[in-house]
């Protein structure tokens, strides 16, 4: 993969044909993005739910009719769909994120609160996903049929069918209540102050379900895309010139069966948010993804539309990562297509 | 799976003797029998299947010969697995066992109705792309990769959550995120059923666009969107257990697993884990067995990879 990578990293066309594909998909990005926020609000303003009720609380039973109008004039609630969209989308450009009624707080000052909390759980689960995936993988595709394999794939289809909110639940009850091994919510020890040691210790089993989650598809794919790179002509040839079974799978099959699975983490992005909502709800962990659900049941538009833009951009950024990385690692990628 | 070299020894065996000219011819053209993949083939196929109509004949007799039995018993809370309740009791004294047993009915019948329309929409938007072409396929397909690009969970959180409650609100949040797999995969079906002779000789003979789709294309894909239909349960089950667990799907009436679950994680704090291994291993279970069926359909109709087909 070494060599490859040099030389198509090295050629300036396969780079500019890279640049290509990121422009176009930019331009894709850019009305998807608009279409979503603007669908978000049309889904909002059809609902039965009226978002006063929320803003209020039960103190909507000792409002005046005045206050509860003025607030409603204030939030714009009774403009039609479109001039509340076109006032949230002319914000958004100008940076006004707005303010999220369900949490008191600027969207703004709630996304960057919450966001990095949720990059880190994400990318320390995907990190732990891909190693499960890489050495598992290796380890069934290696000795195919043998005990290791049937194992493994036995747990991976079995895992595939798990909702990853299980996991978290059986998790807390094995390794929180019953060993008593790490914090069962959260992410420090309550009162105490935001530091390191305290983070990872909270960190470490929401990341682990997390990953553990998704390993299964990234598991049986590498496995499978390992077996076919085997039986292929180089790896053939390798093992006719003599060469030891470890350099044969790992220097030969291995870099041809990552390349498929570098655009398969990629397509697994959304997978991966869904996993972070459930994973955060039980873990009370205190992310973006945990924020959908608080704004969805508040039918906090103003938060909704910018989680769901932040979404749909890290689905969009994961599939362009992936097909970048495949155009720069890959010779064979048609790097025009 | 694709265990071809290793499995020739294991088919020669089974086949005995006269038959190894034939599993030797077999590898030639490329179709190897593969004894030991195909007897584990039809064991998945028959466990599947075994299973799930156990499970589902359990659903629909055990939660209704129970009677009352199910019912809130606040001198039994949470009491844990016993011959009287092999699933142990919940926090409000109800059978785990029954009540987990009628939270499997609701879920897989919802789940099967989403599937349902999830699978007659994306048909839908497949054929139509497909058998037209041109300006209506890309929009049709654009549409598809922009569904595609929200988070399937997100987008019925937000559907969901705007219309809480209710049953219709959930079946249409699965509906509507799923309908994109169907809608690919029908739309190169259609395609490629577009090339073959029949199709021409239709056209030449004068039968009109309408006439071509409804006669000669949409019966060609009914197995392909059936098959879809089977494969997309699992992850209705999923996304129906999901919603309901954060307590946004089904109303809190209609136990369903995963208005148990969510009920479950306050009861787990307190020791009580039988609340929630239980069902979710009854999830589970019908869920690969839902996939397991599915899966041997797919192999015995689609002789593709799994990957490309993982919906």
């Amino acid at each position: 993969m070494n060599t490859a990578a040099k030389t198509a990293a090295g050629s300036p066309s396969r780079a500019a044909a890279a640049g290509r594909l990121v422009l176009r998909r930019l331009g894709f990005a850019v009305p998807v993005l608009v279409i979503v926020a603007f669908g978000v609000f049309l889904l909002a303003a059809a609902s039965p739910f009226d978002p006063i009720h929320q803003y209020y609380g039960v103190q909507i039973f000792d409002a005046s009719a005045q206050d509860v109008a003025a607030v409603r004039a204030r939030l714009g609630l009774d403009d039609p769909v479109l001039v509340q969209f076109w006032n949230w989308f002319s914000g958004v450009l100008s940076g006004d994120l707005g303010i999220s009624r369900s949490m008191r707080q600027p969207v703004a000052q709630v996304v960057a609160e919450r966001l990095p909390w949720t990059i880190l759980l994400a990318t320390t689960g995907l990190v732990v996903a891909v190693l499960i995936a890489v050495v598992l993988g290796t380890a069934a595709a290696w000795r195919q049929g043998g005990w290791i394999d049937r194992f493994v794939t036995a747990i991976g289809y079995a895992l595939e069918g798990v909702p990853p909110f299980v996991l978290a639940l059986l998790s807390i009850a094995v390794f929180s209540l019953g060993l008593g091994w790490l914090p069962v919510a959260g992410l420090t020890d309550a009162g105490s102050a935001i530091s390191i040691g305290q983070v990872l210790e909270h960190l470490a089993l929401p990341a682990l379900v997390l990953g553990v989650s998704q390993s299964p598809w990234l598991v049986l794919h590498l496995r499978q895309s390992l077996l076919s790179s085997l039986s292929e002509d180089h790896v053939v040839g390798a093992r006719a010139r003599g060469l030891g079974e470890g350099i044969v799978v790992l220097r030969h099959a291995l870099p041809t069966a990552l390349l498929p699975f570098v655009n398969l983490i990629g397509t697994r992005i959304p997978e991966l948010v869904t996993g972070a909502v459930l994973v955060e709800e039980v873990f009370s962990w205190p992310g973006v993804a945990a924020a959908v659900v608080t704004a969805a049941t508040a039918v906090d538009y103003p938060l909704l539309a910018i989680l769901a833009l932040v979404a749909t951009a890290a689905v969009l950024l994961g599939s362009l990562l992936a097909d970048v990385a495949a155009i720069l690692l890959d010779p064979r990628v048609a790097a025009d297509g | 799976m694709g265990d071809v070299r290793e499995s020739v020894p294991e088919s020669t065996a089974w086949e005995s003797g006269s038959g190894q000219w034939r599993s030797a011819a077999r590898k030639r053209a490329g179709t190897p029998r593969g004894g030991g993949r195909e007897v584990r083939a039809r064991i998945r196929l028959w466990g599947s299947l075994g299973t799930l109509v156990a499970l589902v004949l359990a659903a629909l007799l055990v939660p209704a010969l129970a009677g009352n039995e199910g019912g809130v018993h606040y001198e039994a809370i949470r009491l844990p697995p016993s011959p009287e309740h092999p699933f142990g009791t919940d926090t409000a004294g109800r059978d785990v066992f029954v009540r987990a047993l009628a939270g499997l009915r609701v879920s897989l019948l919802v789940a099967a109705v989403s599937a349902l329309v999830s699978t007659v929409l994306g048909a839908a938007v497949g054929t139509i792309a497909g058998a037209l072409g041109g300006w209506t396929d890309r929009l049709l397909m654009r549409v598809v990769d922009t569904v595609n690009a929200v988070p399937h969970l997100l987008l019925g959180i937000v559907i969901v959550a705007l219309y809480r409650g209710s049953v219709v609100a959930v079946v249409l949040s699965i509906a509507l995120t799923h309908w994109t797999a169907v809608a690919r995969i029908v739309r190169s079906e259609v395609l490629s059923l577009r090339q073959r002779p029949y199709i021409d000789a239709a056209i030449s003979g004068g039968a009109t666009r309408w006439r071509v789709l409804h006669r000669h294309l949409l019966p060609a894909i009914v197995p392909q969107a059936a098959l879809s239909a089977v494969l997309l349960i699992p992850h209705a089950v999923w996304h129906e257990t999901a919603l309901s667990f954060l307590g946004l799907g089904l109303p809190p009436h209609m136990a369903s697993i995963g208005n148990i679950l969510g009920d479950g994680r306050e009861a787990v704090l307190l020791g009580a884990w039988w609340i929630i291994l239980f069902p979710s291993a009854l999830l589970v279970v019908t869920t690969l067995a839902v996939s397991g069926i599915a899966a041997s359909w797919r192999d015995g109709v689609v002789p593709r990879r799994r990957s490309e087909l993982a919906l």
